[in-house]
């Protein structure tokens, strides 16, 4: 009884692969910052992002639609913008048939820019959970002085995500076998089926609250004081510098192309 | 005297007015094997807590000839090395590595020393090469395995372990019974694993209701049918 929730992380020996996570993470960072801060309707822009983008997919070897692919997850979140065309001021140039809702020319650039943004800066991020371990990416965080508590809630959100996912998946399964019915009688009310659910919400909880009480017991039998230490994993090797001028240099590129032109 | 457990008259009574320990006594000598039986709820894993200060009761703790106080909480953390029944519990770090080298890291060693350690301890349960492994990810059987590297990477005088060979298969179970075996640690484990106690260990302490009701060879307990019967155990 195991709960796998899909590990992102996708085993290669690419270029990408071998660079330092830190590399990866302040590049990641650095493509997601610079599309942000991409003015609307720097179409070349975008397009130049989408190309470094793809430079990064094949050069991770992970397939050239593997980022695209994954990228439909986040499309309901854009779902959030839909009203933008509409509220945005300006010249007219559609009306919605039936609801005559007009849509304006500056609200649909502004519409596709926020879509083709949250587009790119998703693919970063999928890219980069997918070449680069978990423990990886919170060991950068914190080596770059990420606050390291936050850093250590992630790290333990990580751990027990899946516990509780199993122990979730347990008591789904423990609540099926006992949910008889004797034919003919009526359906529980939605009400009472809310009940069970909040019941289960809250033992889910305790539960939760009594295991962190062991593992930091677990913790202070190891010597745990209070403060949190790591141990060096990766050194700056001459590749990793180079790859982060180059990005550094494809990231100020376009970003530069988008407000100049 | 050293690698020595040494309780004294240990009274606890939990915040809830539970009263888990009356009056235990206990003995262990250095590089001896005691295995300590009882019932759930009888008090083992309380016992168990004390040894290395994580709960404080009445009376007096002594572990490798030194009394557990606040100054001296440091040096008994890494002397005793307490695996927990649950290793979702005893694992909290993302993948193998990182826990066995959190304990060595806070006794503040040098990098070199913590991956040696790490590596040693590795071996010692014979999973040289999972340092990678995302912990969630391991079997029932090796996740013990870790959690007793976990605490081997200290170089602990003393082990103590709760409920070893819950939840494994048979297969799983005879490794760790001969992992134990080879461990040269004194060792307190609690266990309702009866086979276990009659193969592995010379002397069983039965604890009930928070009290010591039998302290010797672990022979004498076999034959007393009624003593085991009395506190819930059978001779399979």
């Amino acid at each position: 009884m195991h709960y796998n929730l899909t590990d992102q992380y996708r085993h290669q020996t690419s270029f990408l692969h071998g660079l330092d996570p830190r590399v990866k993470v302040i590049t990641a960072v650095g493509y997601i910052l610079a599309v942000s801060l991409t003015p609307e309707g720097a179409w070349w822009a975008f397009a130049f992002f989408f190309l470094v983008l793809c430079l990064a997919v094949y050069l991770s070897q992970l397939g050239i639609f593997f980022t695209i692919r994954r990228s439909f997850i986040a499309l309901p979140f854009i779902l959030a913008a839909l009203s933008v065309p509409l509220i945005t001021p300006g010249p007219v140039i559609w009306r919605i048939p039936g609801l005559n809702w007009a849509v304006s020319e500056p609200g649909l650039i502004r519409f596709l820019s926020i879509l083709l943004r949250s587009w790119l800066a998703v693919q970063a991020a999928i890219l980069l959970t997918a070449v680069t371990r978990f423990p990886n990416i919170l060991w950068a965080l914190e080596s770059l002085k990420f606050p390291r508590v936050l850093v250590s809630t992630i790290g333990f959100m990580y751990r027990y995500l899946f516990v509780v996912a199993d122990e979730v998946t347990q008591m789904v399964r423990a609540r099926a076998s006992r949910s008889a019915r004797i034919s003919g009688a009526p359906r529980r009310s939605v009400l009472w089926q809310g009940k069970v659910a909040g019941a289960m919400v809250g033992s889910l909880f305790l539960r939760a609250l009594e295991r962190s009480e062991r593992v930091y017991a677990a913790m202070l039998s190891r010597g745990y004081d209070g403060c949190i230490r790591s141990l060096t994993r990766f050194q700056m090797r001459q590749r990793d510098w180079i790859s982060l001028g180059l990005a550094g240099l494809l990231l100020i590129v376009p970003l530069g192309l988008g407000w100049m032109v | 005297m050293h690698h020595t457990i040494d309780v004294r008259d240990l009274t606890f009574t939990y915040p809830d007015g539970r009263v888990a320990l009356r009056g235990v006594s206990l003995f262990v000598a250095p590089g001896e094997k005691v295995a300590l039986v009882g019932p759930n709820g009888a008090g083992k894993s309380t016992l168990m807590l004390h040894l290395n200060g994580i709960l404080k009761g009445q009376g007096e703790v002594r572990v490798c000839g030194t009394r557990i106080e606040e100054g001296s909480i440091g040096e008994i953390r890494a002397a005793v090395g307490l695996v927990f029944q649950d290793p979702d519990d005893q694992l909290f770090s993302a993948t193998v590595f990182d826990d066995v080298a959190f304990g060595p890291l806070y006794m503040g060693l040098p990098e070199e020393d913590i991956r040696s350690r790490v590596q040693h301890a590795l071996e010692a349960v014979e999973l040289n090469d999972y340092g990678d492994r995302v912990c969630h990810h391991l079997s029932g059987g090796e996740k013990k395995r870790v959690a007793i590297a976990t605490v081997l990477s200290m170089d602990p005088e003393i082990l103590v372990l709760d409920e070893p060979t819950a939840g494994l298969d048979p297969r799983a179970r005879r490794s760790l019974i001969h992992l134990l075996h080879d461990l040269p640690q004194t060792m307190l484990v609690s266990t309702h694993d009866i086979p276990m106690v009659a193969e592995l260990f010379e002397r069983t302490v039965v604890i009930d209701e928070g009290e010591i009701v039998f302290d010797g060879s672990t022979q004498s307990l076999m034959a007393d049918r009624n003593l085991l019967a009395q506190h819930g155990m059978e001779i399979p």
